[in-house]
Order: structure tokens, then sequence, then C-alpha cells
């Protein structure tokens, strides 16, 4: 399977996928780490693949989205944006409404 | 040429912009994975321009990500964006 074939499988078949630096549990990166924090508070389940484990992974996933910085969320399978998009997104409120209408559960209590 | 200055000018030019902040935040990674002496790393850019009037955000950031290509597949670690157009308010 080629990489890109591998992304496509992973951002098709997992509602949210974030293409990080490091792990959800320990991210590497202040700005993975802040998309990481949004997530969790809005209680939402996601797929964290960590793009420090595999050269081959972070050049393709820049490709694949033509953008050049990590990281990267996808919802469905469409790219959402990097940090600075997801946190505009979050403090608009347009980041739980875009959960509420892909009909992707959230923890409503957090 | 500084790859501050480089930024600005690239900017200016695509964009003509209203307003444009080049902020070098090198200096708040340092020891972070990225980070090099000497800084010039992670870059913080706010612009204001009418070029971004009716874009998504991801085209903006789109944008700006095509216009910077070469330093961002050089020496620039982290841009983080804050692009607006005219009469918008800030976020």
């Amino acid at each position: 399977m080629s990489i890109e074939q591998f992304i496509d499988n992973e951002v098709k078949s997992n509602d949210v996928v974030l293409f990080m630096k490091g792990t959800p549990q320990f991210p590497q990166c202040g700005f993975s780490g802040q998309v990481v924090q949004i997530l969790d508070h809005i209680g939402v389940g996601y797929k964290g693949l960590n793009v420090l484990e595999s050269a081959e992974l972070r050049n393709g996933i820049k490709v694949y989205s033509n953008w050049p910085t990590i990281p990267q969320l996808y919802v469905k399978g469409e790219f959402v944006g990097g940090c600075d998009i997801i946190r505009e997104m979050f403090q608009a409120g347009e980041l739980q409404q875009l959960f509420a209408d892909k009909g992707i559960p959230v923890d409503v209590a957090a | 040429m500084s790859t501050k200055d480089a930024i600005i000018n690239k900017l200016r030019e695509a964009f003509l912009p209203e307003s444009l902040d080049v902020i070098d935040e090198s200096h708040l990674h340092e020891g972070h994975a990225g980070h090099r002496p000497g800084g010039e790393t992670h870059f913080r850019v706010y612009i204001v321009s009418p070029a971004f009037e009716g874009k998504s955000r991801i085209e903006r950031h789109r944008m700006i990500n095509a216009t910077l290509a070469a330093e961002l597949a050089g020496s620039v670690h982290a841009l983080a964006l804050h692009p607006h157009a005219p009469g918008e308010k800030p976020r």
C-alpha cells in the first residue's frame, strides 16, 4: 500500500483523524498539543497519527493535503485545517457545529 | 536579507496588505525541536488584505503558504497565520 493509499484509508475509515507530532497522550509540539486540548475539551473521539514515527507519513500528509505544516485535522475524510484554523473555529463555536452537522457524537458534559 | 524581511517583502508584493505584522517568535521555542541557533524558525503573521475577501480560512492559508513556499521548505519551521479581510473583526 502506498503512503497516499494509507492516508486515504485512515481519513475515510475514521470520523476524526489528527495528524500530529507525538501522541494525544504525549504531544511533542505545542501546536499539536493545542489541537489535542481542544478536541479533548469538546469531548470528541479521534485517532491520532504520529508523523514523527514515519518520515514517509510526515511528508506524505503534506502532499496529500497540499498543506505544509503539522498538525492537520480531518473530519469525515475532509481536511478542516491546522492549529490556527482549528483554534479560530473552536473559539467561534464552528468546530462544535461541524461535529454536530456531521453527526459525530461529542461528550456534552465536557 | 533576513528571513523575516523576505517574508515581509513577499507578502507585501503578493497581497498589497492594509496592515502587516510579522513577528519572530523563535525565542519562545528554544530547546524545542525545530529551533536553530540564530532564530528565524518560528513566525507569527498578522495580515489584513482585500485579497482575502470572500475566501475561506483554508483558502487564505493556502494563498499565504504558496507565497512563502520557499521559506516553508527551508528554514521556517512554524508559521502561525492570522489573515483577515479589511473590516473583519479580528478573531
